[in-house]
């Protein structure tokens, strides 16, 4: 692939409820930092894609309500929806494609404007499956148990990785959540859908992430600090959960190895040094791991008890706090990749990666991960 | 890896009406689907990946992408939904142009679609508007649209008679095209009788609710001459989302249009768009917008463009055909209007318009519009292009 670099992030705190900033104030100030973190105006940008849901929105064409906000004025625009990480796919394309030299990324939600409940019921098919009343939380508690069915997991083990990822975010002035608790915090905690308590489950938030790309000439022009996009893949499962073994992810598989493949990378476990990965659910950054080929198949619970995807194990995972300790529902991914980046770039302060220099990062749509999408990024060009 | 010349090497559309209980969401999709792969000889183990789209609200579903697999042949496949208003199936165009020309794929399947019989249109786009500012002002699309109309009536002294001219002008084109919607020619005298909507907006000056859907391919050029002999070339892209706020609008000019027509063709080394276009595919979801619009592109000059309609140029047989397939006023599945456009557009380049074919087209334009009064814009033509 050429040579395409992330050269400037922005987001804002990750809150509960930021009532006094609309969709707009949100993106001006995701916006606004990515251009100053990048060195750069509004006038360097070429191009814009803004990433949105209208139904977590409660708007048609939800994009509208960030474009002025986004600078798209007298610019090229276009509008993904679904996870940041596809908006962010997108516009490394239209650089790739030599339309454009530079893109404007933005991926933004207001959970507290929300009903989960309703907005994911609202993801199944309407005529065969939506009266049963699912949504996603009961449909990933099926797949946690499926998971956990087959590779012997115990919710013991799913607790740890809520312990890990919240105890990191203490070190991460932008998480919603940092808390000191224990294993048996979380398996105290109220049993939102068996076998998920509520802290195996990420929380209602608000927040905007954006994320500026540049073509290789471009990248080094503003004085930030360029960081290299190596992989990049997505790609889909059946829709149907009856049509899918929900224990395997296959098309996340699918999505890593052709990412990898791009990257030169043969041994993942090895090569990535952080990784940033979509725990919207506790099981579910064990599952990912496996499925990015991270370890080995049913390991993770293993590698999980000797603190291996702790800050200072042998392979970091989610050193940010992940998405259990926030969760801006469609920014999630573009948020991996902006922590991925600020971890290559050594910036990642009291939660640093000793020695990162390769990251991965890591964004879903739909439901239980039908749709991944996988970046590999580099300090080195 | 880098820049590719990316073509469009099908097409297919569904059988439009206002509404298909016989199909439900993910079945409409397939008959687009299977159409397209038919008319460019692919299955769908070719295509490299899918890009889709249509208006969440007017359907009721939520991640599209994932929900349509089983339609769109997505199964394993990278897919990506794109969703802009009205402008969505022009804005699924440019991201199919995008991903082509990137590199990172060579074939790849653009689907949009919409089911409005299942929805309340209106109630479902006045959510588009900021609650605060513009929602109670305008309701709806056509509301702003009578706006628009009225502010140029106002600036120029155009009547809807003048509009009533592109209404018959489209309703006659649509019955050369099977695939329109409402194939009925109309007069003057019926559009003016016709019930007012929102004044000076009649029946028949707008578009209809349409379930349908529309696929096209788009190939790289490593691949394009040989899927299709007479492919149509995307020569560029260019859009404009002016706006967030309706009450910021320049109204009585298409602001979006006037940009983006610049860019795009000035990217084309088009200098006098009247005599180098040889078709328009016109998103023009309303009659007014077949003058004012045209005015902003550059074909007619500032306060002409009735007397440009009149003369008409415009018509089958004119200097420059517009919407020969009827346009949207004839045919409206809003996920899939704006491809349909982009569709109609490559099939006048191909020359496989049949009973609407413009002779001898060798450059085509195909718009969108949306939004906030957005315009995307693509440039075809039958050469490859030398840039």
């Amino acid at each position: 692939m050429e040579r395409i670099a992330i050269i400037g992030i922005g987001m804002t705190k990750i809150e509960a409820n930021k009532k006094g900033d609309t969709f707009a104030d949100m993106a001006w100030e995701a916006v606004n930092k990515a251009l100053n973190d990048a060195g750069m105006t509004i006038d360097d940008v070429d191009n814009v894609i803004t990433t949105s849901n209208d139904f977590w929105d409660g708007r048609t064409i939800s994009c509208m309500a960030v474009g002025d906000a986004s600078g798209v004025r007298n610019k090229n625009a276009s509008c993904v929806e679904g996870d940041g990480a596809f908006g962010a796919f997108y516009g490394l394309s239209r650089i790739l494609s030599g339309s454009y030299g530079t893109t404007l990324v933005t991926a933004h939600s207001k959970g507290s404007e929300s009903v989960s409940s309703l907005i994911t019921n609202a993801a199944f098919d309407p005529i065969y499956e939506r009266a049963l009343g699912l949504d996603m939380i009961t449909a990933c508690a099926m797949q946690a148990n499926s998971y956990m069915h087959r590779t012997g997991t115990r919710p013991e083990h799913l607790a740890m990785v809520s312990v890990k990822n919240h105890g990191n975010a203490f070190h991460n002035p932008m998480a919603q959540l940092p808390m000191k608790i224990t294993i048996d915090d979380v398996l105290q905690s109220e049993m939102v859908a068996d076998p998920l308590h509520k802290l195996d489950c990420s929380p209602v938030s608000d927040g905007c992430c954006a994320v500026i790309l540049a073509s290789e000439s471009r990248a080094q022009k503003y004085g930030g600090r360029p960081v290299w996009v190596k992989g990049v893949s997505f790609c889909s499962d059946s829709y149907f959960l009856g049509d899918r073994d929900l224990a395997i992810p296959r098309s996340l598989k699918a999505a890593g190895q052709k990412a990898y493949s791009m990257a030169g990378i043969t041994e993942p476990s090895r090569e990535i040094h952080v990784a940033e990965v979509y725990d919207a659910f506790s099981y579910q950054e064990l599952m990912w791991i496996e499925g990015l080929g991270l370890c080995e198949e049913g390991r993770s619970k293993d590698l999980m008890e000797k603190d291996a995807f702790h800050l200072k194990g042998t392979l970091p995972v989610n050193p940010s706090g992940g998405l259990l300790s926030g969760h801006p529902v469609i920014a999630g991914g573009l948020i991996r990749i902006a922590e991925a980046v600020r971890q290559l770039r050594g910036e990642a302060g009291d939660y640093q990666v000793d020695g990162a220099t390769r990251a991965m990062a890591h964004g879903i749509n739909g439901l239980c991960g039908q749709s991944h999408c996988v970046w590999i990024l580099d300090s080195a060009k | 890896m880098g820049k590719k010349r990316v073509a469009v090497v099908g097409t297919g559309q569904t059988f439009h009406k206002s509404h298909r209980p016989d199909v439900n969401g993910q079945e409409l999709i397939n008959e687009a689907v299977r159409r397209a792969l038919e008319d460019s000889d692919l299955k769908i183990a070719d295509i490299d990946a899918i890009v889709i789209g249509n208006m969440d609200h007017f359907e009721g579903i939520n991640y599209v992408d994932c929900w349509s697999v089983d339609g769109s042949g997505g199964f394993m496949k990278p897919i990506i939904k794109l969703t802009t208003g009205g402008t969505t199936g022009s804005t699924l165009a440019m991201a199919g142009y995008h991903i082509v020309a990137s590199g990172l794929f060579e074939k790849v399947l653009i689907v949009g679609w919409e089911k409005n019989s299942e929805s309340d249109t209106t109630g479902a786009i006045t959510t588009a508007f900021d609650p605060v500012w513009d929602r109670l002002v305008f309701a709806g699309a056509i509301s702003g649209l009578a706006v628009e109309a009225q502010a140029y009536m106002a600036k120029y002294g155009a009547t809807d008679r003048d509009a009533a001219r592109v209404s018959v002008r489209d309703r006659k084109h649509a019955c050369n095209n099977p695939h329109a919607q409402l194939r009925k020619e109309v007069t003057i005298e019926e559009v003016l009788m016709s019930p007012m909507l929102a004044d000076p907006i009649h029946l028949l000056d707008v578009c209809p609710r349409t379930d349908g859907a529309c696929a096209v391919i788009m190939a790289s050029e490593d691949v394009a001459e040989k899927i299709c002999a007479v492919p149509d070339w995307i020569w560029g892209t260019a859009n404009r989302h002016v706006y967030s706020y309706l009450g910021d609008v320049n109204w009585g000019e298409l602001d979006s249009m006037f940009h983006a027509s610049q860019e795009l063709f000035s990217k084309a080394g088009i200098k006098e768009p009247r005599k180098e276009i040889d078709v328009i595919e016109l998103y023009q979801p309303y009659s007014f917008a077949g003058i004012i619009w045209i005015e902003d592109m550059g074909i007619a000059e500032r306060g002409k463009g009735a007397e440009y309609i009149w003369s008409g140029a415009t018509d089958m047989e004119g200097e420059l055909p517009i919407n020969p397939s009827g346009g949207v006023i004839a045919c409206n599945p809003i996920g899939a209007t704006a491809l349909i456009r982009c569709a109609e557009a490559a099939l006048q380049v191909m020359g496989k318009a049949d009973a609407r074919q413009v002779a001898d087209v060798k450059v085509a334009v195909s718009t969108g519009f949306g939004g906030c009064m957005w315009t995307d814009m693509l440039l075809h033509g039958r050469e490859k292009p030398d840039y």
